[in-house]
């Protein structure tokens, strides 16, 4: 059937290969070098590129949206004023006031809230490689739940909210870890949780399992708590439900330093969350620490996301909804997913909350139910596209 | 280049390896045989230290309790037998991974790494699929690219769990061919369970059968494929034939004739 190997120098070619592979050591300057440009890498350049693009135009969206009807120009204008050395504009100082005051920080806000949920939920899902994990996989939303409702019915101030809502979603986190540490130590000795040891998925089941108990505890905690103060219901649950109302500055300089932070962290782990995806196991073979890993990014992930909650409240789906169209219309490298899900993340809160202001006004819809109603048929929109083109190639 | 001494693994009050002492010369392939559950898998990961062990491990002269995860890696390459393969990776991206271990924790490939694989995958004829999908390719295919993977990682030692399970008649014997030249080639150690115990001995230098955790026997293939030692080995009916150009195959019988 083929010739006895008898040397290194033997024919190993496919049988459609080209003669020159075949005849022992092949010809590396003509096949090499088409190969090398074949094996080319990951090159995330264009989806960025694009990615931008729909998000400065969502910004402009986002601007020119509201009650007061300003001109494009009025909106550049106000902007040029708080250039340095910036020539006279004559915008009236009201007008320049919604823009600069009202308008921008909350398009801004909406911006950094999406991109860190989006990015965040990437980041989950390559390190438990499980597509339906989603930022608040760990117990973040129930934890910020139950410290943003402990902050409303104790009565005390509202400014304290994002500090109790932080440390909430930090606080079950941190149980969730080490619930599920200890989880994974009895498993190894017991052998109840998970295959034979490390590298067989038990890690990331005993953790995901330790976060649907903390969740469950701390949503108890705070159905609890809502229950016993029924009078503050409406504001725990416009909180709960997510929104922008009321961005300011201040806001954003309080959560960017986390957010930053976190975007930085998972943008560095890119390609480490490429190699994840083939698994715990073989990851590791190729010099991965795994856990290291999973633990770096979780701590990154979750940080950016305590904080753009403790803000903005539980806005939903942005996480699963965001990677998923990326991974649908670009591609599934994390070195792609990642920074195009920050970007497109961004952009789509943006525009949501855009209409979340115009569809019923002058009254605002809850952010969170405009991400899950957009969201839900948008995702099955890319789906059927991408079907569809799969079905003419 | 792997000297092991009463490797012991066990899970919870299961002992899956109970005291092997194994060493693999330089340049030596060894072919781990015996029945299912005898502990070949356990051994191999255990080797390539991603299950705990109990026991002394020295690889490469050097105890593996003084290497890093990264500095292993650059000496053990091992592939499982049922590998991960995500399939709308192309194959190209698919056997740069291997360089990981030479590649620093926030860096990127470098024009090195991508020529040293687009090389390899010209040297085994995998050129054409370095942009093709994984999940478009056959069992064959795909068998060579995580060979190509395993070679990237430019290590000495060569780790394979059951490397021909997946494939036919033909694209086992191309498969165990190729191993051997690019061991040949680039001097590697290769340490591989296999199933196919006609297959092992005509390819390997020598053969270890594990029974029970335990190693049974161990030695040329002449001395191991014995129908004694495979009979009680694999509690069945075995015959070792010697085929006309000498090698020796071996053929279950039926327990009822």
């Amino acid at each position: 059937m083929r010739p006895a190997a008898t040397t290194g120098a033997a024919a190993v070619g496919a049988p459609s290969a080209p003669a020159s592979q075949r005849a022992g050591q092949p010809s590396l300057d003509a096949g090499g070098q088409s190969a090398t440009a074949l094996v080319g890498g990951i090159r995330a350049g264009r989806p960025i590129l694009a990615a931008t693009a729909v998000l400065l135009a969502a910004l402009v969206i986002g601007i020119s949206i509201g009650p007061a009807d300003l001109s494009l120009g009025t909106m550049a204008r106000s902007l040029v004023e708080h250039l340095p050395w910036h020539p006279d504009t004559g915008v009236a100082p009201l007008d320049a006031a919604i823009v600069w005051q009202i308008r921008l920080p909350r398009v801004l806000l909406g911006a950094l809230v999406g991109a860190t949920l989006a990015g965040g939920g990437a980041a989950y899902q390559g390190v438990f490689r499980n597509p339906l994990a989603d930022p608040y996989l760990l117990g973040v939303a129930a934890g910020a739940g139950l410290g943003a409702t402990a902050i409303i019915v104790s009565g005390a101030s509202l400014a304290l909210l994002p500090a109790a809502a932080f440390a909430g979603a930090a606080a079950a986190v941190v149980l969730t870890y080490a619930l599920g540490a200890h989880a994974r130590r009895l498993g190894d000795d017991t052998g109840l949780v998970g295959g034979a040891g490390p590298g067989t998925g038990a890690g990331t089941a005993s953790i995901l399992l330790a976060g649907i108990a903390v969740a469950a505890l701390f949503t108890a905690a705070q159905t609890f708590l809502q229950q016993q103060h029924t009078q503050n219901l409406q504001v725990i649950y416009g909180w709960i439900l997510g929104g922008l109302t009321g961005a300011t500055w201040s806001q954003i300089a309080l959560i960017f330093p986390y957010v930053a932070l976190a975007a930085a962290v998972l943008l560095a782990h890119r390609r480490l969350l490429d190699v994840l995806r083939i698994g715990e196991a073989e990851a590791g073979s190729l010099g991965v620490n795994v856990p290291r890993l999973r633990l770096v990014v979780v701590v990154a992930a979750t940080v950016g996301v305590a904080a753009a909650v403790s803000v903005s409240g539980l806005i939903g789906f942005v996480g699963i909804i965001v990677p998923h169209a990326v991974r649908l219309t670009t591609g599934h490298s994390y070195r792609i997913v990642l920074p195009v899900s920050m970007i497109g993340g961004a952009a789509f809160v943006v525009l949501a909350d855009a209409a979340a202001r115009i569809l019923l006004a002058p009254a605002e819809i809850p952010l969170g139910v405009i991400t899950a109603a957009a969201g839900a048929p948008f995702f099955l929109f890319v789906l059927r596209s991408r079907r569809a083109r799969q079905g003419v190639a | 280049m792997i000297a092991a001494e009463h490797l012991k693994v066990a899970f919870g009050s299961n002992v899956a390896l109970a005291s092997v002492s194994l060493r693999v010369a330089a340049g030596e392939w060894v072919a781990l045989i015996g029945p299912n559950g005898a502990g070949k898998t356990t051994l191999l990961r255990a080797i390539a230290r991603m299950i705990r062990a109990d026991g002394n491990l020295v690889i490469a002269g050097r105890p593996v309790t003084s290497l890093s995860h990264r500095k292993l890696a650059a000496l053990i390459a091992y592939i499982p037998q049922h590998p991960v393969l995500p399939s709308e990776l192309t194959g190209g991206d698919y056997v740069l991974l291997g360089r990981t271990p030479h590649i620093g924790w926030f860096g990127t490939e470098s024009a090195t790494d991508r020529r040293i694989c687009a090389e390899l995958m010209a040297r085994m004829g995998l050129a054409q699929m370095a942009q093709r999908q994984l999940g478009s390719l056959s069992g064959g295919e795909t068998q060579r690219l995580v060979l190509a993977r395993a070679l990237a990682q430019q290590a000495p030692i060569l780790l394979l769990d059951e490397p021909t399970s997946a494939l036919d008649l033909g694209n086992r014997v191309d498969a165990l061919e190729l191993v051997d030249e690019l061991r040949r080639e680039r001097s590697l150690t290769v340490l591989s369970a296999i199933h196919d115990l006609t297959l092992a001995g005509q390819f390997a230098d020598r053969l270890v059968l594990l029974a029970q955790g335990q190693i049974a026997a161990a030695g040329e293939p002449t001395a191991v494929l014995r129908e004694d030692v495979l009979s009680r080995a694999f509690g069945a009916g075995v015959r070792v034939l010697r085929t006309d150009d000498g090698e020796l195959a071996v053929h279950s019988r039926r327990r009822r004739v």
